[in-house]
């Protein structure tokens, strides 16, 4: 645990090493430095997991970054239980992908470039988690979402993949302007950005209140500052309405999407709430919002992905769905099985990406599902793997997902009445997210090939490098959820206990009998959506089409993604261009930049055109002058 | 004795012939003839408070004049013949291209 410094700066040795002399002369061996450097820091999280659990934590500062006046900022590392989890999320989700990437990226021309930022993303992440003040986690927030924007546009000849790359940053920016007044309204009250002072003197502002000027209006501070952060949170980890980017942002490689967009960088919100939950505790207001924004963004991505057809893209959605869980649960209180599902979702939803990703090498970049079938015998270990993570994501009981999405549903049945919306929110989610899910492995995998001759006569297992990390995810897929077990079914909860310290107990009550009825409830409602899965799609009968022509409103209404995309193009971007075009080149560059670059010359050109006129060439007009002067000179001389 | 004031009148006069011819004429022979004069008219003036004053410097800075005048007006023919042979003309109206 001594040696913790070395989790996150391996990785940043190693994205050094890669971007100086990849180019030149690692060039196809890139992936050798930055997996050394990234297992080796899953190595050290480990140790540090366990020392942790030994009950040692480490809050130090080790470097004074920035003194000014009363501002100090310092670059300095928390280890608590909640870092640690996510060390290990994070590490472990990191090695596997860089190793299935060296199968997957095999050939690119840009092979180091790739895993240098592989690399720095996997630094960034770690920062952010191992911050033990706000400055640094901004910092690890801003360095993962860049990390995101060279990764999605990693293929930036495509204009797709640039354009996703863009708007992904873009979007994010609307977030994180408000988690930076969040942190800036943290040090103006509390004088301090360091996690414990901040956390230990929150109290003190309970009550307080703050005008904003703009609007007129008082808020409640602590109110004021949590929702400032959840901003943030829900910018990285793609709620309603900041949802946008993440599907786009499947343009990126896929172990890209495994890795920041399912399993690290998009739980960065999670994070930050259950990180900050002293100051969300004090804020009745902020909880709900962020619980009602988790579960209605549960629910909105899972409607959606029912009628995707992009395989990445169902994947997407789902993965903004689950963020809703998470999100759910902190809200209601229950942080620790936020970070749970978080936990578990990092395994089971890797799985599927890099599955995905697969399938998408086997069909030589086919995303269609609807243009697949039949994967099942060409590609066994995916299709297993995919089908485990399935299983886990739908909460078959036994599985990591299962006991993860069930202690969130039944805390979020137990917070109160408001929960018990919550609740049904979630549960109606739960039986889409085994509908979806489903419904990719039936079309996918089972029935007949319906892709080109071409395609089929390519079908292949994808090599080792892809299929051990797969096979690695599928263990934690369905083992992963046996460390929280609830009570109820004889387990310990350790998980929750684990994190107790730092995030706390959850609230709530209610009896055996409630909680055995939402258990029982919730394992039904994921059966029904596996079996209506299996009705609809696994004999390819027209049941399908049928619905969506009965139900064409709706079916276009999910197709076009509630139309989001469409209402920002026309309230932001297409406002925005108006600005650029008629504002900024027609008045601001046009009139008020070129006027005074031009005017200023024009001006004195005119000036010199006529001081021009004196210059006649006339050698008498000269001498006259001269002359003139001359005699003016001695007159002043003789008469003054 | 013939008094200073009368070479002074003598040297303004010339001074003011030439600075006269030097603006009203327009062949560049004359008006060159013309800074001659005005040169002379000053040396004049010059060998005139030297001899008045009885000091010899003044004497020996027109010696400097007519060194240098001599030098300026080899260059200034040379200018004249250049200019000669590309206008085919004397007239200095004509030598207008330096115009603004």
């Amino acid at each position: 645990m001594d040696n913790y410094l070395l989790i996150p700066f391996l990785p940043l040795a190693a994205f050094l090493i890669n971007i100086i002399f990849g180019r030149n002369f690692i060039k196809d061996n890139a992936h050798w430095v930055s997996i050394a450097a990234v297992v080796a820091a899953w190595v050290i999280s480990v140790m540090t997991l366990v020392e942790v659990i030994g009950g040692r934590t480490i809050n130090k500062d080790l470097y004074t970054w920035i003194v000014s006046g009363t501002f100090r900022a310092s670059v300095g590392f928390l280890i608590d239980q909640l870092t640690a989890v996510m060390l290990i999320v994070v590490t472990t989700v990191s090695s596997l992908v860089h190793i299935y990437s060296v199968g997957y990226m095999h050939g690119d021309k840009g092979y180091y470039r790739f895993f240098s930022f592989l690399s720095l993303f996997t630094f960034s992440m770690l920062m952010l988690v191992m911050a033990n003040n706000f400055l640094q986690l901004y910092f690890g927030w801003e360095a993962v979402g860049l990390c995101s924007y060279f990764l999605i546009g990693f293929w930036y000849e495509k204009k797709s993949a640039s354009d996703a790359g863009k708007k992904a940053f873009i979007v994010n920016r609307f977030g994180d302007f408000g988690f930076g007044l969040g942190v800036i309204m943290i040090f103006v009250t509390l004088g301090t950005l360091h996690y414990e002072p901040v956390f230990a003197s929150v109290n003190s502002l309970v009550g307080e209140t703050v005008k904003v000027h703009l609007l007129g209006l008082e808020f409640d501070l602590i109110t004021f500052i949590a929702l400032l952060l959840f901003c943030g949170a829900v910018g990285k980890s793609a709620q309603i309405p900041l949802h946008v980017w993440l599907p786009d942002a499947m343009e990126g490689p896929t172990p890209v999407s495994a890795l920041i967009h399912a399993a690290t960088m998009v739980t960065a919100g999670v994070f930050l709430v259950a990180r900050c939950n002293p100051i969300f505790n004090l804020s009745p207001l902020a909880m709900n919002v962020v619980a009602v924004v988790g579960a209605v963004t549960a629910l909105f991505a899972g409607t959606i992905a029912l009628v995707q057809n992009d395989i990445k893209r169902i994947v997407a959605y789902s993965t903004v769905s689950q963020l809703g869980y998470m999100f759910l649960a902190c809200g209601v209180g229950a942080y620790s099985a936020g970070i749970f599902h978080l936990y578990t979702h990092a395994f089971f939803k890797a799985l599927l990406f890099l599955g995905a990703g697969s399938v998408m090498h086997a069909m030589a970049g086919e995303l269609d599902i609807q243009k697949m079938g039949g994967l099942k015998k060409h590609m066994p270990v995916t299709y297993w793997t995919f089908l485990l993570a399935s299983l886990s994501i739908a909460g078959v009981p036994g599985l990591a997902g299962f006991f993860s999405k069930d202690e969130i549903l039944w805390r979020a049945y137990a917070s109160g009445p408001l929960g018990h919306v919550l609740f049904a929110l979630g549960a109606l989610t739960a039986l889409l997210t085994a509908f979806y899910s489903f419904r990719i492995i039936f079309v996918a995998f089972h029935g007949k090939f319906r892709g080109t001759h071409e395609q089929e006569h390519h079908l292949h297992e994808s090599p080792r490098m892809m299929t051990v990390p797969l096979l690695l995810l599928a263990i934690g897929a369905v083992a992963s959820g046996w460390v929280g077990i609830a009570p109820l079914l004889g387990g310990g909860e350790h998980f929750a206990e684990f994190l107790a310290p730092v995030v706390g107990h959850a609230k709530g009550h209610g009896t055996h009998a409630e909680e055995w009825a939402v258990m029982i409830g919730s394992v039904i409602l994921g059966f029904s959506g596996i079996a209506g899965a299996a009705f609809v799609y696994l004999r390819r009968s027209t049941i399908a089409d049928t619905l969506c022509q009965r139900f064409s409103f709706i079916y276009q209404l999910l197709w076009n993604k509630y139309y989001v995309d469409e209402l920002y193009d026309y309230i932001i971007v297409k406002p925005t261009f108006w600005i650029a075009k008629n504002v900024i080149v027609g008045v601001t560059d046009g009139k008020i930049i070129e006027g005074i670059v031009n005017g200023v010359p024009g001006l004195i050109g005119r000036f010199s055109l006529w001081l021009r006129s004196l210059q006649t060439g006339m050698v008498h007009q000269y001498a006259t002058v001269m002359a003139i002067g001359a005699f003016a000179v001695i007159a002043m001389v003789l008469l003054w | 004795m013939i008094p200073l004031h009368w070479y002074l009148w003598l040297s303004a006069v010339v001074f003011m012939v030439g600075v006269a011819g030097f603006l009203t004429r327009r062949n560049i022979i004359i008006m060159f003839m013309s800074i001659e004069l005005m040169l002379n008219a000053v040396n004049m003036s010059l060998v005139s408070f030297s001899r008045y004053l009885n000091d010899m410097r003044g004497q020996v800075l027109v010696f400097f004049i007519i060194a240098v005048a001599a030098a300026e007006a080899a260059i200034g023919l040379g200018i004249i013949i250049a200019l000669f042979r590309n206008k085919v003309t004397a007239h200095v109206d004509e030598a207008n291209e330096m115009k603004g």
